[in-house]
């Protein structure tokens, strides 16, 4: 006994600190990588890319809202003129032309490399006719009074054409000089960070880089009624700084008010302060290695693991519960300590191997999320009831007593009594029709029962989602949902490759399947372009015959000209076009956001813009063209699509893991109760608790996710144990150790109901689903486990002995 | 990754063109008020407009005049619309202080009060049609001659800013019917807008 009381908490202290040492020296992840695949697909890669640093990632909508038309305006744009001074955004964009000067500069000096028209024939004399007719045509609209002043050097006018080249996307409509809502109540700005959409405490300091510089611009502003003035901001990095905090914020305060409720509870139960602080021991055991075991085996553990995993093991305050529930009632019965180990711990044993068999349907899971969640919780619960069995017996105090709870136990098996005097078939038949309706509600909303958008996991609220779709809207096609994706060993490479994407797409532009589409090379083309352009380019005396067969009859004479052949003459001898050329232009932001750098893996984006706002681009027809260009290494990537098909199959296969859980119950049951009739007594009340809640759910018109399947694993988790102890309770013949029984297992219960009750008034979805799964699910499998709990053949009334 | 309307980068570059040209001396004679304030009355009343119109370019650049036609429309007070037709098409929108360009399914806006030097090609048209002859005199020294039934206004931007562009602008016209205007540019070319009903359907 010596022996024990010394080296098993020493040993016990050992470990924890081992443990603390790996949860402080793990690597955390915020992002929202938990909910992408650990094992991706070359396409899902792409998506997981797209959606960690992709253009869309770095994107934040701002909108500026009351106050009047002129305060919006003027505080826009000296909002957005403060954020371009900041590094820590590529582009700001709000309407107005800022980098104008620096981008025609460049535009007209390359200009002959640019334009995708220059080809020989252009530079023939039939080639120069045509060019310098339409150019004189388009002198009449409303470029004419630039043209007129190019014409002279630019008459084949490659320079509007390498303008209508860039902006293939509509704009938003303006207002007083800046992007306004087409009703013009809210004056629009997007920013683009430098830094990578998943970095998200880049994105945290982006935001506030924006709200300072909004409040500075208002106090700057002069205008009349810009102190009433409300900015609000979108967007993925918006939205993942706000989970965070969000999540930070739910899980602390939620913590908090749980642990100060069930720590009043054990203590209005135990009236000890020591119980209470061994109570808890196994809890924080568990949470410990609970986390160690996850850095140990994923290498870096995730936010949300950190956030629910705690819920997860709350069943192992249960097991102390019920520890020092039993251990006080042996001790007044003289019994001593050790036979706690013979008479419950089976029983507590045999509900954490149950809820390890539930638990370890997460373990394979593809969504490495649920697949920690279940490391978490094995290692956790196997940990807190270890220190239960082994390290609460040894630290127990001599004198230890708690306060005798036998008297709530009796005054419950008082309740229940008119309905145990009820026949066992009338409760049979009772738990039939609820689990019937039950499954008829679950039938009849079959087609909506599961919620199957990744959507449904944010925790952005349905009302943030619904004003980043306005302000996407209001912006125009600014939404990325269709890329087109080239990957390539070099930068150049992937030009190359994108400029064949755009000649496969051209026609599906032309044929109105989509408006248009980006690409890197409309920025800078690649080389072997370039040079092909440049070698388009006639010599001087060719080029001067040409122009004057070309001019004859014109209204313009070859005389004007001259500048022309000049210019040509200069860029059949400039270098070719480099990244450092579009320094200082606002076509470098526009480049930098189509070209992914990883590694040693390039991808060039074309991300793709619908014909219609509001309208799905036909990414068949768009597969078609690719291959009918040979571009088989062309993906077409529809971010919401395969999004969505991910998550669906995470829940496909968590659902199918989940049965696979409750069969391994089920053979777990079946070996250690060997009766059929045993095991279908434990499952019943799960089940049917299972059923009541899903069904309930369904009614009040939730939609099942993810995490409400997590909480159905709760139930049976902790609803085993409730069953469990019925169970054995049924082959005790010891009516006061029922009493004793309904006690430990109420306080339990009230625990559990405490914990994931607060989690429904909680703002994170993902934790209000967690919450009303488990809160209603864990007290119905408590009452069904107490009411189908065989007759015990002993009455009730038996005084104690 | 939305890039800046670049065919702002147009008007932009328009404002920057063109050499500085003194402004004209301001020997104009008083003016006939009472026929113009008449003929502002006039015009005033007329709530909406749609006419044809026929515009020639005389530009130093071209031997002979480019030639494009649409049709103009006008809503009182401040909404004038110029779709062009021919040989490319193309609508300018002018509300407010808003100019939307849109051609070729595209449409870029820009705000007239950041781009004074386009006003000038604007505002007279629009102020004329409007009967707005604060308007127009905010921006121009107003000339009248002839008569309300065969009148001409001479419009000569105050601001020599504006003169950098525009040198004047001449209005002639017959009771509230405007039938030509004439775009004289600092640069020695200049556009002739001739307008007349649309033909019957």
């Amino acid at each position: 006994m010596n022996w024990r009381r010394t080296w098993i908490p020493a040993l016990w202290l050992c470990g924890v600190t081992l443990a603390s040492i790996f949860v402080a020296r793990a690597h955390y992840i915020t992002d929202l990588s938990a909910f992408l695949p650990a094992t991706p697909t070359p396409k899902q890669q792409l998506l997981v890319d797209q959606l960690r640093d992709g253009p869309a990632s770095r994107l934040i909508l701002v909108a500026i809202e009351q106050g009047d038309v002129g305060a919006r305006a003027r505080v826009s744009a000296l909002t957005a003129n403060r954020l371009r001074r900041e590094p820590a955004f590529s582009s700001v964009n709000n309407g107005e032309p800022v980098t104008a000067e620096r981008d025609r500069e460049f535009l007209f000096q390359h200009r002959y490399l640019l334009s995708d028209a220059v080809t020989p024939a252009r530079f023939s004399a039939a080639g120069l006719r045509a060019g310098i007719e339409d150019t004189i045509g388009e002198l009449t609209s409303s470029g004419g009074l630039l043209l007129k002043s190019i014409l002279p050097n630019d008459p084949t006018g490659e320079m509007l054409h390498i303008i209508d080249q860039l902006e293939r996307t509509p704009s938003p409509a303006t207002r007083d000089g800046v992007w306004v809502s087409p009703d013009g109540a809210r004056a629009l700005m997007v920013a683009q960070t430098a830094a990578r959409g998943s970095d998200t405490d880049a994105q945290q300091r982006a935001i506030g880089s924006i709200r300072a510089a909004f409040a500075a611009a208002v106090r700057e502003s002069s205008a009349r009624g810009a102190n009433n003035l409300q900015l609000k901001l979108s967007g993925p990095g918006v939205f993942a700084v706000g989970a965070r905090t969000k999540i930070e914020r739910a899980a602390v305060r939620l913590s908090i008010v749980s642990s100060v409720l069930v720590v009043t509870l054990l203590f209005a139960v135990y009236r000890s302060l020591p119980a209470l602080a061994l109570g808890l021991a196994p809890v924080a055991s568990g949470a410990v290695i609970g986390v160690a075991a996850v850095a140990l085996g994923f290498g870096a553990v995730h936010g949300i693991t950190l956030g629910f995993g705690i819920t997860l093991i709350g069943e192992s305050v249960d097991y102390s519960i019920y520890f020092f529930v039993s251990s006080h009632r042996l001790r007044q019965n003289g019994a001593p300590a050790s036979s706690w180990q013979r008479a419950w711990w089976p029983t507590i044993r045999l509900g954490m191997l149950t809820s390890v068999c539930g638990f370890a349907s997460l373990l394979p899971s593809g969504f490495p999320g649920l697949a920690q969640l279940g490391l978490y919780s094995i290692s956790g619960l196997i940990a807190a009831a270890l220190v239960t069995r082994f390290v609460l017996p040894a630290l127990l105090p001599g004198g230890f007593a708690i306060r005798d709870v036998t008297p709530l136990g009796t005054r419950v098996a008082g309740l229940l009594r008119p309905v145990r005097k009820l026949r066992g078939s009338v409760i049979a038949a009772a738990g039939v029709v609820l689990a019937g309706l039950a499954m008829a509600v679950l039938h009849w909303h079959q087609d909506t029962l599961w919620n199957r958008e990744l959507a449904a996991l944010s925790p952005v609220s349905a009302a943030d989602q619904e004003y980043d779709a306005k302000l996407r809207s209001d912006l125009g096609a600014a939404d990325v949902r269709d890329l087109v994706v080239v990957s390539g060993p070099t930068q150049d490479a992937v030009l190359r490759l994108a400029e064949r994407v755009a000649q496969a797409l051209a026609p599906l532009v032309d044929a109105k399947v989509i408006s248009g589409f980006d690409s890197p090379a409309n920025y800078l083309p690649s080389a072997a372009t370039q040079e092909s352009r440049r070698e388009s380019l006639p010599g001087p005396t060719h080029l001067r015959e040409s122009l004057r067969q070309a001019t004859v009859d014109s209204a313009v004479s070859s005389e004007r000209l001259q500048p022309f052949l000049m210019d040509v003459e200069a860029a059949r001898h400039a270098p070719l076009v480099a990244l450092r050329d579009l320094q200082g232009t606002s076509l470098l932001a526009g480049f930098d956001a189509l070209i992914l750098h990883q590694a040693i893996r390039w991808n060039a984006l074309l991300p793709l813009h619908a014909a219609g706002v509001g309208q799905a681009v036909n990414t068949a027809w768009v597969m078609a063209a690719l291959q009918h260009a040979r571009l088989t290494e062309a993906q077409v990537l529809d971010l919401k699509h395969e999004s969505d098909a991910l998550y669906a199959g995470y829940l496909a296969e968590a659902i199918h893991l989940s049965l696979a859980g409750v069969l391994a119950i089920l053979v777990l049951l079946s070996i250690a109760l060997r009766s059929v009739a045993r095991v279908a007594r434990v499952l019943a009340p799960l089940l049917l608790a299972v059923l009541t809640v899903s069904a309930g759910l369904t009614l009040i018109g939730v939609q099942l996710t993810l995490l409400h399947l997590v909480g159905m694993l709760l139930i049976v988790a902790v609803g085993s144990n409730y069953a469990l102890f019925f169970d054995r309770q049924a082959s005790l013949h010891d009516g006061g150790s029922e009493s004793l029984t309904l006690a430990a297992l109420i306080i339990a219960n009230a625990s559990t109901v405490i914990g994931f009750g607060l989690l429904s008034f909680s703002q994170v979805p993902v934790l209000v689903a967690l919450g009303t799964t488990v809160a209603p699910g864990a007290f119905l499998a408590l009452l069904f486990a107490a009411v189908l709990a065989p007759p015990n053949p002993s009455p009730l009334e038996v005084p104690r002995a | 990754m939305r890039r800046g309307a670049p065919r702002l980068i147009v008007l932009a570059w328009l404002c920057a063109a063109g050499a500085p040209v003194p402004a004209p001396a301001n020997t104009a004679p008083p003016a006939a008020a009472s026929d113009l304030d008449t003929l502002m009355g006039l015009l005033a009343m007329r709530r909406h407009g749609r006419v044809e119109f026929i515009e020639q370019q005389f530009l130093a650049i071209l031997d002979r005049p480019v030639e494009s036609s649409g049709e103009l429309r006008y809503d009182a007070p401040d909404r004038l619309e110029k779709r062009t037709l021919e040989p490319r098409r193309e609508t300018l929108l002018l509300a407010g202080s808003d100019l939307t360009v849109e051609r070729g399914g595209r449409r870029h806006g820009v705000d007239l009060r950041r781009y004074p030097e386009i006003q000038p090609f604007v505002e007279s048209i629009r102020a004329t049609l409007a009967g707005d002859l604060g308007a127009l005199e905010r921006i121009f020294h107003v000339e009248f001659s002839g008569s309300v039934t065969r009148w001409s206004l001479t419009l000569v931007p105050l601001d020599p800013q504006l003169t950098r562009t525009v040198k004047q602008v001449q209005i002639d016209g017959s009771g509230d019917q405007l039938l030509k205007v004439e775009i004289r540019e600092a640069d020695g070319d200049r556009s002739l807008m001739t307008l007349r009903a649309p033909a019957a359907p």
